[in-house]
């Protein structure tokens, strides 16, 4: 299919391959760009957030023309029961700053726009192309690709893998051990259209501001996993999420989940009177640090989904993608103007690099949290519950004295843990979050 | 796909058919190629039956001989059943065909 041999392949035309393809076709490389979908963003999914710094890193001026939704000036955290939330907001004109620093997105489109700049620089993408396998040399070398293409097959110094968390290619190479269910979720996403002025009443927005709410407690059902809502301009995205493996024991439908998160009597009034376009699903590694795979070796790179290259407490993981792509990106660069092969010792340079940033830094802290969410479900149903029982306790007014009402808050919370179970789980909270 | 009810199993929430919602996705269907297919079996494993509920595209239901089929014109793709599968070797799952499958407009 394609006669000549480039620099680099890269595999995948989401933010990590984009940032990848970008950042070596802007220093002259020459760079085969493969994706299965029929157009960038068509096969991905996300709720959607955009952190500005990680792009900013690759197209400073990426606010004149990508397709952003709304700058995010308020956060709100929700710990839910099955008919309340506490809820802990956070909103801030400084948000409203020149250059803001988180947006919502709609991630089809924002692929499209960033796969656009990916093709002004040079990079030569080739859509509905699914990547079979990699080719290697006798020395087991990765040189190239095939793909499902007539007479398919590719050449490169280097392949950069960024195909995503559900990422085939990497996985039947040999390169990367197949997902768990205990480190994956799986989320289903649905998109509501209002009007804009509707979004921006009910959320108490002007002009593009947005506000993004991140859910837990009893909406998972016992088991371990979060909700979300983002305002886009004219919809909102909501979502549900959990362990694939909580999902199989529990006999739970992912869009019953969803549905009851809808109908929750906070959710319900956001999306009154909306229409839904889309429905989604995706998988989302979530075992961090601990479950990452070997990221090179002789011939080849991962990133991004692909790489396990998500922080699933702060719910960030385009941004880590983004970096990823971005150092593999410089890290081949880098290789190439001193005139050095691809091999597994010279691409050790690309974890050095990494490990500088934020991305290694943020995952290595978080290493024992995924597993402590998972052994420790009262997180997501004892904990909310006992929190909104108390809210609700010192909120109401009925005549019970503020002593005896902080006595019943406290014997609920022991009764409900135990003393010794309490202070286990702040222990031991403390300890993987350290 | 399952015309079959497939039950959201939250109390309080009444059953949900999945159908409704894919009928707002795109599709370019690969006729007669299913990405997805299950290995014959008498009867399926804790895990392939697990997909009956646990696919967020409502692809997998039982017969009435007990055994799990799929019919994966309306997959997402999200690679779930191979996952859960990926111990018993259930599930052949391959990528549909370059450009066919699900089109997200929004994602």
């Amino acid at each position: 299919m394609i006669k000549d041999k480039f620099d680099a392949i890269v595999v995948g035309a989401g933010p990590s391959g984009n940032a990848a393809a970008y950042t070596m076709a802007k220093q002259g490389l020459k760079v085969l760009q493969l994706e299965r979908g029929e157009y960038p963003g068509s096969k991905n999914v996300q709720g959607a957030i955009l952190y500005a710094d990680a792009l900013e890193k690759i197209i400073p001026d990426f606010r004149e023309d990508a397709p952003l939704e709304r700058h995010v000036i308020e956060q709100r955290l929700w710990t839910m029961d099955d008919t309340s939330y506490v809820g802990m907001h956070y909103r801030s004109d400084d948000f409203n700053e020149e250059n803001p620093n988180r947006y919502t997105i709609i991630r089809a489109q924002f692929d499209k726009w960033f796969s656009g700049k990916v093709r002004e620089a040079g990079v030569v993408l080739l859509c509905e192309t699914t990547v079979t396998e990699l080719l290697r040399d006798p020395q087991g070398r990765v040189i190239g690709v095939r793909t499902d293409r007539e007479g398919g097959t590719a050449f490169a110094d280097i392949v950069i893998l960024g195909e995503g968390v559900n990422g085939l290619v990497g996985q039947r190479s040999g390169l990367r051990p197949e997902l768990k269910p205990d480190t994956v979720a799986l989320a289903v996403k649905e998109m509501h259209f209002l009007p804009r002025e509707v979004i921006e009443s009910r959320f108490n927005l002007t002009g593009n501001e947005g506000v993004v709410i991140e859910a837990m407690g009893t909406i998972t059902d016992g088991m371990t996993g979060t909700g979300f809502i983002y305002t886009n301009q004219e919809s909102i995205s909501i979502g549900i999420g959990c362990i694939v493996s909580d999902f199989a024991e529990s006999g739970r439908t992912p869009y019953g989940l969803l549905e009851a998160f809808k109908r929750h009597p906070s959710v319900r009034p956001l999306l009154e009177g909306s229409e839904c376009k889309e429905y989604a699903a995706h998988l989302i590694p979530e075992g961090g640090y601990n479950a990452m795979p070997q990221l090179f070796g002789d011939g080849w790179i991962v990133v991004g989904d692909a790489g396990q290259f998500v922080n699933a407490v702060h719910r960030e993981g385009s941004n880590l993608a983004m970096t990823t792509g971005r150092i593999a990106g410089e890290t081949v660069v880098w290789l190439k103007r001193r005139r050095e092969v691809a091999s597994e010792a010279n691409l050790a340079e690309y974890q050095r690099r990494l490990e500088a940033t934020f991305v290694m830094k943020d995952l290595r802290k978080y290493r024992r949290i995924p597993d402590f969410l998972h052994r420790n479900k009262q997180i997501f149903g004892t904990y909310p519950r006992l929190l909104t029982a108390a809210a609700q306790t010192w909120f109401r007014v009925d005549g019970v004295d503020k002593r005896a009402k902080e006595k019943q808050i406290f014997q609920a919370f022991r009764n409900g843990r135990s003393l010794p179970g309490l202070i286990g789980d702040a222990f031991k909270l403390a300890r993987s979050w350290r | 796909m399952n015309t079959t009810e497939v039950g959201g199993g939250t109390p309080g929430v009444p059953p949900v058919k999945v159908e409704e919602r894919l009928f707002q996705n795109r599709y370019l269907v690969d006729a007669g190629r299913p990405h997805i297919k299950i290995k014959a079996h008498t009867t399926p494993s804790k895990a392939l039956l697990a997909l009956t509920h646990l696919c967020p595209a409502g692809c997998y239901s039982q017969n009435d001989k007990g055994q799990v089929e799929a019919v994966v014109d309306g997959c997402v793709e999200c690679g779930t059943c191979r996952v859960l599968t990926a111990k018993t070797g259930e599930v052949e799952w391959n990528y549909p065909r370059g450009g066919f499958g699900v089109l997200f407009k929004f994602g």
